[in-house]
């Protein structure tokens, strides 16, 4: 089962501090969206509201087109896979996962049918009788997952669910939460901090701050035209240089330009020409070589740019500036 | 030097272990005395005080009184004891503060002071004196002790635990039958279990609001009064036995629990 998302105008406020700011946004249903930010940028709390653990202060969610005013989590037909995952540890990994279906009044052999089922999926077969404090971090996040899958949720909600696994384990658990999203067709909300994360699972990214959306849009187009300065940078390396300083980009004066590093490793045929610079420093990073550039157009900045993995770079070396004109993105 | 120091510490040790201890194992020892009078020289070993003790159907009564208001009083301010501290840790209640010293200041007052009171307000609202008021005299000497035990076993994994199991659809009391109580289960047990030794111990409370049905210690008590047999080392041993088996199964049970957990 799935459902769309609509939050209109939510604030949310903890006494003086607003954690939310007027956000407003459409997660289309059967989607896999990322609400991306530093901490303290309201993801969580925004996650929270969707959930029912917390209150809007202003606003409307709906779910499905059903307004969620006053509808606590357990009414909610959405589910959450916690940050610390929340196993009962009291109870086998088949009670934890069957524990929904339990409440939703299932039979005990239907529910552990179910359950088995469910534990299969995320790759923990056989390992219904077992209890979580035997799991490793990686396992009982799986369990975690076929908890909340457990009782098809309209909205499966993820907080920083990968946060404490190491990186190679990440990598693979954000491949397994594609698989299954898109085995289940659930809407996904997943709250990360990490941008690579969000770049390798989502339909859709938000990039929030302050509590505020910075960004709402498929990962490519929020990575090469981001619409905002905080979005450029939070997506990965930027160089953003005002617009008066290269006017032979055509941007109106006022604008920042936002050019990201690789950009200038293939500039291909229609390539801007920038001019020329002096390397401050570099680094050979295997696919490529990382240089700090000086611009003679502006000589105070330092652009940050890649060069192809052949040929030698070093400290002082003289460089053409050029990049792929489609590559440059203007902020306003 | 070192070897003169440790010599005085093994003293010390055992000087303190004899101060706590030596009655107890006078008590014990003088309980298995073959002849009328509990003191020396020693004439046993003999087991014909346990027979007696066995046969005194007033002591047998008042130990099965005993046991059934321990059990009864303690299942009820466990119960009271875990209500309030789960409602105080995870819901934000007026005057938390307060009505979290208002409900351990009991353990400051001293049980003749709240058997007094329980004794005039049973007078005056026209209760019979009888176990069940003593019961509820337990309660109330114990229910601050469960709820303080409880309280500081609440921790941030089980209020998670219990906010995915209302997301997953459980209502309030499933939520406290299911996660909260199975969870909290080492400090529940460690409150049951001190509340049994403290009720079963009593006396100030059960003497004053008791009349025809007693309980162990106050029937000790009439015992005492009419003289010293090693029949009252008898029961004191069977009551001392009771007591060390509860904290031996307590510490068995909880404590090896919690120190998995």
């Amino acid at each position: 089962m799935t459902a769309g998302v609509e939050i209109a105008g939510v604030s949310k406020s903890f006494g003086a501090a607003r954690a939310l700011d007027d956000v407003t946004l459409d997660i289309p249903a059967g989607a896999y969206a990322v609400l991306l930010g530093p901490s303290g940028c309201g993801k969580t709390t925004l996650l929270f509201t969707l959930g029912g653990f917390l209150d809007a202060s202003a606003g409307t969610v709906r779910i499905g087109g059903r307004d969620m005013a006053g509808v606590p989590p357990a009414k909610r037909p959405t589910t959450t896979m916690f940050q610390d995952y929340a196993l009962f540890p009291h109870m086998s990994l088949t009670d934890n996962v069957a524990f929904g279906l339990r409440m939703a009044g299932m039979g005990r052999r239907a529910r552990r049918g179910r359950a088995a089922e469910m534990l299969a999926m995320v790759g923990l077969p056989d390992a219904g009788s077992r209890r979580p404090h035997e799991l490793s971090g990686g396992q009982r996040q799986r369990v975690a997952l076929a908890r909340a899958l457990a009782v098809e949720p309209d909205v499966l909600l993820l907080d920083e669910p990968l946060g404490a696994l190491d990186l190679a384990l990440r990598r693979q658990m954000q491949e397994e939460l594609k698989r299954i999203q898109g085995q289940v067709g659930t809407t996904f909300v997943h709250v990360t901090h990490d941008q690579e994360e969000a770049m390798a699972i989502a339909d859709l990214i938000v990039v929030m701050r302050a509590g505020r959306i910075e960004d709402a849009g498929p990962p490519q187009r929020v990575y090469a035209a981001p619409a905002s300065r905080f979005a450029a940078g939070f997506m990965g390396e930027v160089n953003l240089v005002p617009a008066e300083a290269l006017p032979q980009a055509g941007a109106a004066p006022g604008a920042t330009l936002a050019i990201r590093p690789e950009a200038f490793r293939d500039p291909g045929a229609d390539a801007l020409d920038l001019g020329s610079g002096t390397v401050t420093g570099c680094a050979f990073l295997g696919t490529h070589w990382r240089a700090h550039v000086r611009p003679d157009a502006a000589p105070e900045a330092a652009w940050i740019l890649h060069a192809p993995a052949r040929g030698a770079l070093r400290p002082g070396d003289r460089v053409a500036l050029r990049v792929a004109r489609d590559r440059v993105a203007v902020i306003a | 030097m070192r070897r003169a120091a440790s010599l005085a510490a093994i003293l010390y040790a055992a000087a303190i272990y004899g101060f706590v201890f030596l009655p107890v194992a006078v008590l014990v020892t003088f309980s298995f005395q073959g002849g009328r009078l509990p003191v020396p020289p020693f004439d046993g070993p003999s087991l014909r005080w346990y027979r007696e003790v066995l046969a005194d159907r007033d002591l047998m009564a008042a130990l099965a009184n005993s046991a059934l208001v321990a059990v009864a009083s303690s299942a009820v301010a466990v119960v009271l004891g875990f209500l309030a501290a789960h409602a105080l840790s995870r819901r934000r209640l007026p005057g938390a503060a307060w009505q979290r010293a208002l409900l351990v200041a009991p353990l400051t007052v001293s049980t003749l002071i709240v058997g007094l009171g329980l004794l005039m307000l049973a007078g005056a609202l026209g209760l019979p004196k009888g176990l069940l008021l003593v019961g509820i005299g337990h309660v109330v000497l114990n229910m601050p002790l469960c709820f303080a035990v409880i309280f500081a076993g609440m921790t941030e994994a089980q209020r998670s635990a219990e906010r995915a199991a209302r997301d997953l659809g459980a209502g309030e009391v499933a939520v406290l039958r299911l996660v909260a109580a199975p969870m909290l289960a080492p400090p529940i047990l460690a409150a049951f279990f001190l509340s049994v030794t403290f009720s079963w111990d009593e006396f100030i409370i059960a003497f004053l609001l008791s009349r025809f049905d007693v309980t162990l210690p106050v029937e000790i008590w009439s015992l005492l009064r009419s003289g010293l047999t090693p029949e009252t080392n008898a029961i004191g041993s069977v009551v001392f036995l009771v007591s060390i088996g509860l904290v031996v199964l307590l510490e068995a049970t909880v404590f090896r629990r919690m120190g998995r957990a």
